[in-house]
């Protein structure tokens, strides 16, 4: 698997946590029945959580005959699907060739730092999860990070870590 | 008098680059002082490197302004579109008078991206005005059957623009003439190779373009269903496909009984894809549309004969299909009259790495790297010295300086070991590492690898293995020849085009650039002193004027001292970012 997530102790907290699995049902007559929706039935999955519960693997198995070793090695051959809940915010930091030429790693590096946490870690308040993904498709602005659907370019690790805290002090706020 | 145009480039790079501000902004105004001049979203004008990019087009030409922002933008309105007087030293581009920036377009031919940045690519109108779904229409009213339809494409040399260059209208010959009621036609835009955006722009600035050239090939071939496997990283294109096939579907240009022909049913619809590299290969795209685990499978049987639910399938790539329509509108010859003897038309580029002007460029084929690098691009950033071009991504290679007077063809740079690719193009420079970018291709395709076959599945991770070695200065004799033999093998035997290209970065960056092996591996140095392991900053205490600027933009806090006093940097802390040698203005850090 392309990214390996790491446990942070707000994953523990969460383990315990119940999740609506009818709030599943709308996709489910949505795609039961229809040939190849295995993935659009997951990605549904994830907007509404974030990420796909264990329980929801069982849910969806249930309710739509997809054995559930299908769904799950589906879910996990993909780098798109989480099994694991991440933070409020995703930090991507893309590490495309143009963006590595032009020093993604240090990037990296810095906004790694400013947060203590490593690649793939959610910050211990849940707030951030910052990940390497391959390529974002703005190349003509190496390097660039995206917060969500954000993309931010032409960074330097100062102005990279700057953008972070930034937005976490105006949420903050 | 034609109302005065304003054209705001927002593909997602001029977003990114604060398009979406600057037009807000022009909305803001406009509304507000009741102006009346026509304002439209547009496409990639391929300029990236002057984005956010804004055209005015008045009754005296067309004027694209570059690097807009919000104050930028109300100097021109204020200037240009109420007085009348354009803001020369905003101008990047206009046919009223020369520009430092008009090479940069002289050597493009812009066939598949004939529309990118003119048109808005959400108004199916603005594409019909451009010539738009006219070459469909042409195969219908003339009654122009399917066989000629192919052979016009056979005839205008169109070869497979995702990279593999196999001849577009033998494909769909062979597609045609397996004989099925059901048949599909498929749009590769999987674009996943790190450092291309091509597909990309296309397919946000000229979405209807794509439809229209796999409308082409389903009346050619006989399908009845068209899929675009597009990647989920590409929000802004699903979206702007989505609104193109509805508009399309309304025209009764997709549906049931398209273009008022009886019997003929035709739709598309759009597949996201999930993030998997391996799904670019046609079999593994084809099993991800399934449903199922993006693993590639052996061929024969093709897709042409047995594809998509085992039905004959055709599947060409984002760039292939736009430019289909122009080359069915104009014949054969005027897409032919480009290129060389064995690859016609033109190709397009994304531009990247450490170059002046970086962007979107459509040259034709047969035109030097040399010209695309120095003509186009503008040459190297700071006057640093040219070493690689970087063409095929994880499977292609790195061509050196001194062989980039070759021309760009399929044969041409396969014969260096490169591939001609999707088209991205990354410039590298002497700050460069080589042995670091063949470490980086294979840290990517091996976590690619979506593990059937056991050679790419390992092989590429004993290669990462090597080679991180080396870049850490922990290389020994013998391993040049190590990583040799291996990639052979993993090129021998793995089944699909991942794992039997993967190891080309590796062999072509010791092709021509053995000594950088060599030095790591026998002086433990980085000759572009790139590799973290074998490099440090210090402070040189003569040339330190205590000006603090090394601490102020140290992104870790690694340097401390006071104002007007040596400054010393903590190599424990220090991540050899180099950020401090490149702001010292009095060239006190040292680099070894």
């Amino acid at each position: 698997m392309r990214i390996q997530r790491i446990e942070s102790k707000l994953v523990e907290e969460n383990k315990n946590e119940k999740i609506d699995l009818s709030l599943l049902d709308p996709i489910i007559q949505k795609y039961k029945n229809k040939k190849g929706s295995t993935i659009p039935l997951l990605q549904a999955t994830q907007q509404i959580y974030g990420y796909i519960p264990k329980d929801a693997f069982m849910y969806l198995s249930k309710h739509t005959g997809i054995k559930t070793s299908e769904l799950f090695g589906v879910a996990t051959f993909y780098a798109q699907f989480r099994l694991k809940p991440v933070g409020k915010h995703i930090v991507k930091v893309c590490h495309g060739t143009a963006c590595h030429v032009q020093g993604a790693n240090v990037i990296s590096e810095s906004i790694l730092e400013a947060l203590q946490i490593k690649d793939g870690e959610t910050t211990p308040d849940g707030f951030y999860t910052v990940e390497s993904v391959a390529c974002l498709g703005c190349c003509s602005l190496a390097p660039v990070i995206m917060i969500d659907d954000e993309v931010y370019g032409k960074l330097t690790g100062k102005s990279a870590v700057n953008i972070i805290k930034e937005i976490q002090l105006k949420e903050n706020n | 008098m034609k109302p005065t145009k304003v054209l705001v480039g927002l593909a997602s790079c001029g977003i990114a680059a604060g398009a979406n501000k600057v037009y807000e902004k022009i909305e803001a105004i406009k509304h507000n002082e009741k102006l009346t001049f026509e304002l439209t979203k547009t496409g990639c004008v391929g300029m990236c490197y002057r984005e956010p990019l804004v055209e005015v087009i008045d009754d005296t030409g067309s004027y694209l302004y570059g690097e807009i922002d919000e104050q930028k933008i109300t100097e021109i309105i204020e200037k240009h579109i109420k007085g009348k007087e354009p803001v020369k030293e905003y101008i990047v581009k206009t046919d009223l008078f020369e520009n430092p920036d008009d090479s940069y377009w002289k050597n493009q031919v812009k066939i598949a991206l004939r529309n990118c940045g003119i048109i808005n690519p959400e108004d199916i109108e603005e594409y019909e005005q451009y010539g738009g779904y006219q070459a469909i229409k042409k195969l219908i009213n003339q009654n122009i059957q399917p066989e000629q339809v192919i052979q016009t494409i056979i005839d205008s040399g169109l070869r497979g623009r995702g990279g593999g260059g196999f001849p577009t209208g033998m494909k769909w010959k062979f597609a045609y003439q397996s004989k099925s009621e059901q048949k599909y036609v498929i749009c590769n835009a999987d674009e996943g190779d790190p450092g291309a955006f091509m597909d990309r722009s296309l397919l946000e600035g000229d979405p209807h373009s794509v439809l229209e050239g796999m409308t082409i090939a389903a009346y050619a071939i006989g399908a009845t269903e068209g899929v675009i496997y597009c990647r989920a990283e590409y929000p802004l294109a699903i979206k702007r496909l989505n609104i193109a096939i509805e508009q399309a579907r309304k025209k009764g240009y997709l549906g049931n009984n398209i273009y008022g022909k009886q019997g003929w049913n035709f739709d598309i619809y759009v597949k996201e894809g999930a993030g998997a590299f391996v799904c670019g290969e046609e079999t593994a795209l084809m099993a991800s549309v399934e449903g199922k685990r993006g693993m590639p499978r052996k061929r024969p049987p093709f897709p042409a004969v047995s594809g998509l639910w085992k039905k004959p399938t055709n599947i060409n790539n984002v760039e292939t299909y736009a430019n289909v329509p122009y080359i069915i509108l104009n014949g054969a010859e005027s897409y032919n009259k480009y290129g060389t003897e064995k690859s016609k038309g033109t190709k397009v580029f994304a531009l990247t790495g450490k170059i002046n002007r970086g962007g979107l460029v459509e040259v034709p084929m047969g035109i030097s790297i040399n010209d695309v690098i120095f003509k186009l691009g503008g040459g190297i950033q700071q006057n640093k010295k040219f070493k690689a071009v970087q063409l095929g991504g994880p499977s292609g290679g790195c061509i050196p300086d001194y062989l980039s007077d070759i021309p760009i063809d399929y044969e041409s740079i396969t014969s260096t070991g490169a591939i001609m690719g999707s088209g991205g193009m990354v410039v590298m420079d002497e700050t460069t590492c080589m042995v670091d970018i063949a470490r980086f291709f294979l840290d990517f395709t091996q976590k690619e690898s979506c593990g059937k076959c056991t050679f790419c599945r390992i092989g590429t991770k004993r290669l990462l293995e090597i080679l991180t070695r080396i870049c850490e200065g922990e290389g020994s004799e013998g391993d040049i020849e190590l990583l040799e033999s291996l990639s052979q093998q993993i090129k021998d035997s793995s089944l699909c085009g991942l794992g039997q290209t993967a190891p080309n970065p590796v062999l072509t960056t010791i092709k021509y650039f053995r000594h950088e092996y060599e030095a790591h591996i026998r002086d433990k140095k980085c000759p572009a002193k790139s590799c973290k392991k074998l490099i440090t900053y210090t402070v040189i205490e003569e040339k330190c004027t205590g000006c603090t600027v090394c601490a102020k933009n140290c992104p870790v806090n690694a340097i401390t001292g006071e104002r007007k006093q040596i400054h010393f940097i903590d190599q424990n802390i220090c991540i050899k970012c180099g950020v401090c040698y490149t702001k010292c203005k009095f060239e006190a850090i040292n680099l070894s």
